[in-house]
């Protein structure tokens, strides 16, 4: 395994998985359930001390 | 025996720092490592007068580790004075080079020393003892290791008195933000491991089956950091009892890997692990949850995902290939996106309680610095445009930008989380004063404002001259005349960068009388406990 | 388990969270800068470079331990004023033995990347020395220790050897004479034709105004008088040049 490959591996299908890997971490983030647990995970701070 | 151990390996450490102070082959290195014994002697020197043969207490493993916390809050405290004070003094230094003192305290050697002072010394404290904070808390678990967080304390300081000490001493890598030599930053490396370690190991024993947003930022900042640390510094020195060392890279090479660590200490060390301490010391300020979890998760990947790339715009119009440069403004200029949605993430958390912006002097600074963290990241992405770049590289126009974002956000963010965290930590039932946060408050910001337009003027005015022309084509200024032209400037920004000193002092004095445990008798915030105010007969109803 | 759970495994799951945000950190830094380095026209083809002399790198030396890349640039843009100002805009092949790189970020002073042969040796003592009496506009610090400080040297041939380890071409020649050669620069009663054989184009004499011994002085201004004047531009081909 060279740079070469390596590189040619991150600019073509490792960017694209990571765009990928994107969308779906925002798509994740919007689904129409994530709101509830959104919400909850949101109140961890103000629990307690 | 307490602290049995801890004391051998420390004299073992004092005897090779000894050895290496009476061998090492050049003088600075030598020095170097008298300092570091002296040091080493100060440690075991309390740890001797503080060790015991009785059996110690049990620890409650329920109960939350806050010791290294309340030294860290201190820490911060104290190099957030000292690294603005070296500020100061280097800002005069422009305007009056009088005030050189060659060699160890020529404007050259005190500059790294005033950067790494405020970012990894004042920052890193800040970042350190809010993270192991915020981490306890949210995870409702103990740190993980033990005493591996006062190691991880001390550590860290041990690493800014070496740095520090060395850059005076005249060992420095001369590669911005990453000055420390080899042996430094070894130390820091080890260090920096333990810290990830403490970490990733309190959030693996945590009870919330939930990782709060917060340490997501805070722990991409510590591993990124580590992987940005250990590349850039790579380097091969001329002897393993010297001070000097050779960059593995050269040229075109050394440079963009530098940058591409240079921005990334701004994108993870100043910005995402500042932004964990937003995002979970706004919220229990305002006492409200954040505006938008789910906006906070797109702005984790998001930013990410994008500021690792934006290194090459600190190279534009450099022998940097021009793919490389065009690749850096593109990222640069998304980021501007990723950052505004934190920032209106962390202002609307506000929404129906901007109330407390009158009444509540810790959020106001908190709001006053997300305002900033807004302010430059647009500037930001605006200055990584190839054109505009052409005009602001080189000149004060990029000094005044970090400060917005320094004294701005990285400053007035870490001032927030002390101010909340210390009465909580020493168990106060409020800070020594609020009026005195209120005066920190304005000569912070007016001595940001001051600072950053001073700094525009100066910047635009410099890169125009530079490229001003006469009718007959030829250079109209001298660079010399573009020297002098910038006095009054330099002289009105040291003005700025004082005010923003005396406000941390009022700070530093706040701060201190909290631990003490004095309360100052003074007028409550006006609005702030109106259950206290009875009607007075006759008022009128709407009055 | 839907796609969308799987999601939350990341979220609740701290090992996946550090190795998703270190894979995502890795990408751009892979792309960006490892072509760098196996890219052939990275760097230009020029005719003239050579590894710094020992002297120089001495002075070389001194000048990334005085931080003076805080306030002096040696990256010339090309555009007009600056062209005009400093001189033919730096290519990347100007600082390939550079260990490390100081193009710098800021000019508060002047770009000194082709500061050589600008100013006489005479010039240099005297504005390092007391700045103001050269330069009255100056707000440089004065650097008048570096007359005074003999250079300290030792086995020189160590730093040669480490640079060599991190790619710059010195010869066992150029290794075994070190000293020799650092001392030979300074000294305008030596046989130099040893050194000038090894670094060509190499600027000799006493640099400082004072023969009994080579200092900093002598070896800060032998690099600064070096700098930028070792490519011939008559042979440069611009648009071979270009990347």
């Amino acid at each position: 395994m060279d740079y070469n490959l390596m590189r040619e591996f991150a600019d073509s299908w490792g960017l694209l998985a990571m765009a990928l890997f994107f969308v779906g971490c925002v798509a994740f983030a919007l689904r129409p359930g994530g709101r509830r647990q959104a919400d909850e995970a949101a109140r961890i701070p103000l629990k307690d001390d | 025996m307490r602290f049995g151990t801890e004391i051998v390996a420390l004299g073992l450490f004092a005897f090779v720092a000894l050895v290496a102070a009476g061998f090492g082959v050049d003088e600075p290195f030598r020095q170097h490592m008298w300092v570091l014994l002296i040091v080493l002697l100060g440690f075991i020197a309390i740890l001797l007068r503080n060790t015991s043969f009785a059996a110690t207490a049990p620890v409650d493993p329920s109960a939350y580790m806050d010791g290294p916390i309340r030294y860290g809050a201190i820490a911060t405290m104290f190099w957030g004075v000292v690294g603005m004070l070296v500020g100061v003094v280097i800002a005069l230094q422009l305007a009056y080079p009088d005030l050189n003192v060659e060699p160890w305290l020529n404007f050259g050697r005190l500059r790294p020393l005033h950067t790494s002072g405020v970012v990894f010394a004042f920052g890193g404290n800040a970042l350190l003892c809010t993270s192991l904070y915020v981490v306890q808390r949210t995870c409702r678990a103990r740190l993980f290791g033990g005493d591996l967080a006062w190691f991880v304390f001390w550590g860290y300081q041990l690493f800014i008195v070496m740095a520090a000490t060395g850059y005076l001493l005249g060992i420095t890598e001369s590669r911005e933000y990453a000055e420390p030599e080899w042996y430094v930053d070894i130390w820091l490396t080890i260090v920096w491991v333990a810290y990830l370690i403490l970490f990733l190991g309190t959030i693996l024993k945590r009870k919330e089956p939930h990782i709060y947003v917060a340490n997501w930022f805070y722990l991409s900042f510590i591993v990124t950091i580590a992987m940005l640390h250990v590349i850039n510094n790579l380097s091969i020195p001329v002897s393993f009892l010297g001070s000097k060392s050779y960059s593995a890279f050269s040229g075109v090479q050394d440079a963009l890997t530098q940058w591409w660590y240079g921005h990334n200490a701004v994108g993870f060390f100043l910005t995402a692990g500042f932004l964990g301490m937003m995002y979970y010391f706004v919220p229990k300020q305002a006492n409200r949850p954040v505006y938008s979890y789910r906006l906070s998760i797109i702005h984790f990947w998001a930013l990410i995902f994008l500021y690792i790339w934006a290194g090459p715009h600190h190279l534009h119009y450099t022998a940097l290939p021009d793919w490389a440069q065009t690749l850096g403004m593109a990222f640069s200029i998304m980021l501007w996106m990723p950052s505004w949605g934190g920032m209106i993430n962390g202002l609307m958390t506000l929404s129906g309680a901007w109330d407390k912006l009158r009444t509540d002097p810790i959020i106001r600074m908190m709001v006053m610095a997300v305002a900033f963290y807004g302010m430059s990241t647009f500037e930001g992405p605006m200055m990584s445009i190839k054109t505009v770049n052409s005009l602001s590289h080189y000149t004060d126009w990029t000094i005044g930008h970090v400060h917005s974002g320094a004294l701005g956000w990285v400053g007035m963010i870490s001032f927030g989380a002390i101010y909340y965290m210390v009465p909580k930590l020493w168990n106060r039932e409020r800070l020594y004063s609020l009026r005195l946060v209120t005066w920190h408050f304005w000569l912070a910001t007016l001595g940001i404002v001051v600072y950053a337009a001073v700094m525009w003027v100066s910047g635009i005015m410099q890169g125009l001259m530079w490229r001003e022309y006469d009718e007959q084509g030829f250079l109209v200024y001298s660079f010399a005349e573009t020297v002098a032209a910038m006095h009054p400037y330099y002289i009105m920004r040291a003005i700025g960068g004082a005010m923003y000193l005396s406000g941390a002092l009022i700070m530093a004095w706040n701060i201190a009388m909290t631990i003490l445990g004095y309360q100052r008798e003074e007028e409550p915030m006006p609005g702030s406990i109106p259950a206290l105010r009875p009607a007075r007969s006759g008022a009128r109803k709407w009055a | 388990m839907g796609l969308m759970d799987k999601h939350a495994v990341i979220e609740k799951n701290a090992t996946l969270l550090l190795v998703g945000s270190l894979l995502v950190v890795t990408v751009g830094g892979i792309v960006e800068i490892a072509p760098l380095f196996y890219l052939d026209n990275t760097i230009e083809k020029v005719e003239g470079m050579r590894p710094y002399s020992p002297l120089e790198l001495a002075g070389r030396n001194i000048y990334v331990r005085e931080g003076c890349y805080l306030c002096h640039s040696q990256m010339i843009r090309p555009f007009r004023d600056e062209v005009e100002r400093y001189g033919h805009y730096s290519l990347a092949a100007e600082s390939m033995y550079d260990h490390p790189f100081q193009w710098g970020s800021k000019r508060t002073g002047p770009d000194l990347a082709r500061v050589g042969d600008r100013y006489s040796n005479g010039w240099h003592v005297q504005h390092l020395t007391e700045p103001r009496s050269v330069v009255p506009e100056s707000i440089m610090p004065s650097y008048a220790f570096l007359k005074d400080t003999a250079i300290d040297v030792k086995d020189f041939s160590t730093h040669l050897i480490a640079n060599r380890r991190v790619g710059v071409h010195y010869s066992d020649d150029m290794i075994a004479n070190a000293n020799v050669d650092l001392m030979a620069q300074a000294d305008p009663n030596v046989d130099t034709s040893g050194l000038e054989a090894r670094y060509p184009k190499a600027k000799l004499g006493d640099f400082d105004g004072n023969p009994q011994q080579v200092t900093e002085m002598d070896a800060l201004v032998a690099y600064l008088q070096m700098l930028g004047t070792l490519v011939d531009f008559k042979t440069y081909d611009e648009a071979a040049g270009y990347r």
